[in-house]
């Protein structure tokens, strides 16, 4: 085993040399010449008479606040959110897979994700162009690549939208982790996430979000051209503000697939396994709502109108949830209970995330309260009749909240319900206005849904798959009984 | 020579402490402990997860005292771990054969 890693260390260190080598070469060479796709906006093809837009301060600085912000969702809020509500026996598991997988993928965005995601290529992934962020920065010139946002004419150094994605990449794939926590191997999780980002994340981010920017768009016969580079689900008109389909639903459904596939923990259903410090999941809740203000209003890529809507949506959509899961569970179940309080606030920043930017005040909250309930909903019923033990209800949080949110973005964007409807025309910038429809913009969410669901099952499935046959999904019995936090890691959370 | 010990509801520790100085008593050692007796557990609810707890927490004193002590002792006792309510606890009563005090080497009652 300690022979393949220091093989595998030797060819990664090989590789990283000559790809670097390689990406100064190439950024010398021509430098703008190839733009982004994601920054096709790119000042590069315009007239020269016209200058080069600059990035404003402002935007620069809410987008570096907002990636920090998001980090602060995976390390520590994620981490402390989950392992409060595992064992004290697998508290330091579950800090781990969250800690390192959060850094393997942002390692993996900066070799190929990025790349992969939001450069030009098919409408299901993108190229290579961007290997190693090659061509980002130019260091004879001192250039920076730029990137485009949803405005014409404003423009971020694409580096901070490198940034700004990496981190939604990192925390999507450690979601998943509370699925199958508290009897994972930790190898399995490393390998599982590389494919599953690999081959999951990366497409779908590319079919929702990549396309070829506002200021590409200068002539109404250019459209169906620059329509035609754009990822599969935006093509279609899918709305995803912050993440719906690309985040959640993607990582609930990994996760419910990974209960099924790694099995129930042993004494599930017959011995009590309650969380072992609500304190921490409390404390974890709170701030992946801080941090979720930078996932959300920082997901309209501007310090601008539609960031200040993503945030009032955010703070108010969130309080909703809190409410009516802690009051439908105070009726229900007898008590309301912290941890359903902090659930909810959970459920409800999934849910107005596809929705942040998209809805009105009235949409977050309808989408608010509704969160908060069929989430509850989605931890107890629909969870019985799955019959997966999904750990921490990554599927009945996440994928429920997810889809839920992702529906009803189709309908509160209506300007008719209070929504901001969305650009008809990127030539004119024409808003769709009265002519919202929806029935029509329902049936699209739904298909986007639809696929990312069926997407995220199908290469999940295949991740475990291969990550059982390389290192065996599970840990021992005796281990599992004993705790992961000694046995995978050598060490103990806490000493009395 | 007694051994008193006494297992009560946590949150009538200080009235039993103020009870027993009260009459005496010169010194108690306290255990945080937890069981079960005919006072039913309780059940707790995490999401969907329903778990009945059969152990309560529970405070157990023992006390070292001189046997002509004993009856005011379990008196002091009963009457101040006393809330009427199933859970209260028990008092159970050992000979106690020899005791020490380890600084001067003291033995039997001149040691408690």
């Amino acid at each position: 085993m300690r022979k393949i890693f220091t093989v595998i260390a030797l060819f990664c260190a090989l590789g990283l040399a000559a790809w670097t080598a390689q990406a100064q070469d190439k950024a010398a060479d021509k430098p703008a010449a190839e733009a982004p796709a994601a920054a096709t906006a790119a000042p590069a093809n315009a007239p020269s008479a016209t200058p080069a837009p600059t990035a404003n301060k402002g935007d620069v600085a809410w987008m570096l606040t907002s990636t920090a912000l998001v980090i602060l969702m995976s390390i520590p809020a994620l981490a402390l959110f989950y392992g409060g509500m595992v064992r004290a026996k697998n508290m330091l598991s579950v800090l781990m897979q969250v800690f390192v997988t959060f850094s393997l993928i942002v390692v993996l965005w900066c070799i190929y994700g990025y790349s992969i995601a939001f450069t030009e290529g098919n409408s299901f992934f993108g190229s290579f162009d961007r290997l190693f962020l090659s061509g980002t920065f130019d260091p004879i010139k001192g250039d920076f690549s730029p990137a485009a946002t949803f405005s014409k004419g404003v423009i971020l150094p694409e580096l901070v939208y490198v940034a700004f994605q990496a981190t939604f990449a990192a925390i999507t794939c450690c979601l998943i982790v509370g699925a199958f926590a508290e009897r994972i191997r930790f190898s399995a999780v490393l390998i599982f996430m590389v494919i599953w980002f690999t081959f999951s994340y990366l497409p779908i981010a590319h079919m929702v979000w990549f396309w070829p920017g506002p200021d590409a768009y200068t002539d109404p016969k250019l459209v169906d051209e620059l329509n035609a580079k754009a990822g599969w689900l935006w093509q279609m008109g899918a709305l995803d503000f912050a993440g719906g389909t690309v985040v959640h639903i993607n990582a609930g459904v990994a996760g419910l697939v990974g209960a099924y596939m790694v099995g129930k923990r042993i004494g599930f259903g017959r011995e009590a396994m309650s969380p072992h410090n609500l304190p921490m999941t409390m404390i974890g809740a709170s701030l992946l709502w801080v941090g979720w203000f930078g996932f959300n209003a920082g997901s309209a890529l501007e310090a601008g109108n539609s960031a200040a809507l993503a945030f009032i949506n955010t703070f108010l959509a969130t309080a909703c949830a809190v409410l009516s899961w802690t009051f439908a569970e105070w009726l229900f179940k007898g008590k309301p209970s912290m941890l359903g309080a902090a659930s909810g606030a959970v459920a409800g920043l999934v849910a107005i995330t596809p929705a942040a930017g998209n809805v009105g005040i009235p949409g977050a909250f309808v989408i608010g309260l509704a969160a908060g309930i069929v989430c509850l909903w989605g931890v107890n019923q629909l969870k019985r009749m799955l019959g997966a033990d999904d750990t921490l209800d990554v599927f009945g949080v996440h994928a429920v909240g997810g889809i839920l949110g992702a529906l009803l973005t189709g309908v509160f964007c209506s300007p008719a319900l209070g929504g901001p409807g969305f650009v008809a025309d990127w030539v004119t910038g024409k808003m769709i206005g009265t002519e919202y429809s929806i029935a029509s913009q329902l049936v699209v969410q739904a298909k986007a849904v639809g696929v990312t669901i069926v997407w995220t099952a199908v290469v999940a499935w295949i991740a475990y798959l291969i990550a059982n046959m390389v290192v065996g999904l599970r840990v021992t019995e005796e281990e599992e009984r004993e705790g992961l936090d000694v046995n995978s890691h050598g060490e103990t959370a806490y000493h009395t | 020579m007694k051994l008193v010990t006494a297992i009560i509801k946590p949150f009538k520790l200080d009235e039993v402490r103020e009870a027993l100085s009260a009459i005496g008593v010169t010194g108690i050692t306290v255990t945080e402990v937890k069981g079960f007796g005919r006072q039913k557990g309780h059940t707790e609810l995490y999401r969907g997860a329903e778990y009945v707890v059969d152990f309560l927490p529970k405070v157990k004193i023992e006390a070292a005292i001189k046997t002509e002590m004993l009856e005011q002792v379990i008196e002091a006792i009963e009457k101040s771990a006393n809330t009427g309510k199933i859970g209260d606890g028990k008092v159970f009563v050992f000979d106690l054969e020899q005791a020490i005090r380890i600084r001067t080497g003291e033995t039997g009652a001149e040691a408690l």
